[in-house]
């Protein structure tokens, strides 16, 4: 069973002055496997729609179905702690949330309060640390005493340990610097392609979609304004443009060339292929 | 006129690793200057140094002439303003009007005063419609534009971005970006900004990259993209033009070094042109 909304809308403080729609009738379905993208644009209602795939949100009208439980608005939930063990949410700025003595120790809470034994929870814990690159060095280390991309990486490692068939995270690249940005990326299309692990991540960063992910999700006003494969997406400006966001470089230089008179055909996704064409088309001319 | 200049300055958080290791710079009143490298490379550090928030071990940081040490310090803190990476961390007021107010009220303005200079400021960052707003109807964006006019009320002769623009969206990023634009246009203040953004390092003066507390590289935008081999050996990125030029040279399309696509694409249009 994938993982699917079905009619779901969610509404913040209802029958209060502050009632708010986040998201609204939202119907979609999201493939196993895959590594998708959420994009939109802030108060767009992607949080709020990713949140309810571990059901730390719930439905406040129609169904989401994950995996293979069901969660029903105005249903009291079964089988949320199981739940919450298959699906790992990580939040926007995770590294704000270590507070264990050490690293090793707050990389292991999750699965040892989700009933393993210390030692396997340490087990656990440091094959989750070696997938992000923190090495033993750092397991006694206070988290506080880390770098920035350092603690999100543990942050990360402490979801990764409890093994989840499904990661989401929620602007995992926000603050890192251009290095710490692409391995970080390199990381989950990892753990999507060798460990086969569903991946979604909420991002602002168009760059990192069209490089990284296999799918894009719109979400415009609490509803899912589109939905289809990053190449299909990208293949032109258009809907970048449509929804205020910045398209990646390639697509964006492709436009310019455009603009200026070159007859930039469709379909060229690397900038190889790009200069290869612009090679082609001085010579052609001279 | 030289504004700031840094001597032999050294920094250390724990014994045995210097931050900051023996760096020396000059910058001039009204430049743009932006401080690049990696995540720990010390850039903000250096930041914290220049604005006063951290004592250094040794060498010295003279601002306009003066010697920054204890007994100056409040006084030479005046004419710094620093703004930090995260919005929610620095709006301390319940309304934008009073989180502007906040410095001045610290330095005792007369309330007849204060208000002009709230309005001037907060239209200088375009929040004059959200004065009377409270800080969660209010964008990142939005909140860094609040965080900006209450450091420019307090009428500093050096400004400090340190990745100001690195949690926000998209548009909050270009807001602020605009508004440093337009600060820079005046010319009226010393402009330093820490930032992993390639485009806002085009558009600077100068720019300093930092790796392990030393300065590797200080030029013009251009002069410190020229040095390709260092820019990757301190983990920095090529500015994207750059990149795709470097991938025409090897398909026999040699283009000049550009920092921007436009130029780029207009140095294309010249080629095609000709021919």
């Amino acid at each position: 069973m994938p993982i699917a909304f079905k009619d779901v809308s969610h509404v913040y403080s209802a029958g209060t002055p502050y009632e708010y729609r986040a998201l609204d009738h939202v119907d979609l379905e999201i493939q196993e496997g895959k590594m998708t993208a959420v994009v939109g644009q802030t108060g767009s209602g992607k949080s709020t729609l990713v949140q309810h795939l571990n059901a730390l949100l719930l439905p406040t009208e129609g169904t989401v179905y994950i995996l293979d439980r069901t969660i029903d608005a105005n249903k009291k939930p079964k089988q949320l702690k199981s739940l919450r063990g298959d699906v790992g949410l990580v939040f926007q700025f995770p590294e704000y949330q270590l507070f264990e003595e050490t690293v090793l120790k707050d990389t292991a809470f999750g699965p040892k309060n989700f009933g393993c034994t210390v030692e396997e929870a340490e087990k656990r814990a440091k094959q989750a640390l070696q997938l992000t690159g923190i090495g033993p060095e750092y397991y006694e280390r206070s988290p506080l005493e880390l770098s920035g991309g350092q603690k999100r990486r543990v942050a990360i490692a402490g979801i990764l340990a409890m093994d989840p068939r499904v990661l989401v995270l929620d602007e995992p690249t926000a603050g890192l610097d251009p290095a710490g940005t692409a391995s970080m990326m390199k990381l989950f299309r990892r753990l999507n392609q060798e460990l086969h692990k569903t991946v979604l991540i909420v991002t602002h960063d168009m760059e990192q979609v069209y490089r990284y992910c296999d799918e894009v999700i719109v979400v415009h006003d609490g509803k899912i304004r589109h939905q289809e494969s990053s190449a299909e997406f990208f293949k032109d400006a258009h809907l970048c443009n449509e929804m205020g966001v910045l398209p990646p470089s390639l697509i964006r230089l492709e436009e310019m060339m455009r603009e200026f008179g070159f007859a930039v055909p469709q379909g060229i996704v690397t900038e190889e292929q790009l200069a290869q064409w612009i090679a082609q088309e001085v010579k052609n001319h001279g | 006129m030289e504004q700031i200049r840094v001597e032999n300055l050294c920094f250390s958080y724990e014994e045995g690793t210097r931050t900051i290791n023996d760096v020396s710079f000059m910058i001039e009143k009204g430049m743009y200057v932006t401080i690049i490298g990696h995540n720990g490379s010390g850039k903000s550090t250096m930041a914290k140094l220049l604005a006063g928030l951290l004592e250094a071990e040794s060498g010295k940081i003279m601002i306009c002439g003066t010697e920054l040490n204890e007994e100056n310090l409040s006084e030479i803190r005046k004419t710094i303003g620093i703004v930090f990476q995260n919005p929610d961390n620095q709006f301390i007021g319940s309304t934008v009007r009073d989180d502007i107010a906040f410095g001045l009220e610290n330095h005792q303005i007369p309330q007849a005063e204060m208000d002009g200079i709230i309005e001037k400021y907060a239209e200088k960052v375009g929040m004059t419609k959200y004065l009377n707003s409270e800080p969660t109807h209010l964008s990142g964006g939005q909140k860094q534009r609040v965080a900006i006019a209450g450091v420019l009320a307090m009428r500093p002769q050096i400004l400090i971005f340190d990745e100001a623009t690195s949690m926000l969206d998209p548009q909050g990023k270009a807001e602020i970006k605009r508004v440093i634009r337009e600060l820079h246009e005046e010319r009226d203040l010393t402009i330093i900004s820490i930032t992993h953004d390639i485009e806002e390092v085009a558009e600077s003066d100068y720019v300093l990259a930092m790796n392990a507390g030393t300065i590797a590289l200080r030029g013009t935008p251009h002069e410190v993209f020229a040095n390709e081999e260092t820019i990757k050996a301190i983990r920095l990125e090529l500015p994207y033009s750059t990149q795709v030029g470097k991938l025409l040279a090897k398909y026999g399309v040699n283009v000049k070094n550009h920092l921007t696509m436009k130029g780029l694409v207009g140095e294309l249009c010249q080629l095609h042109s000709k021919m």
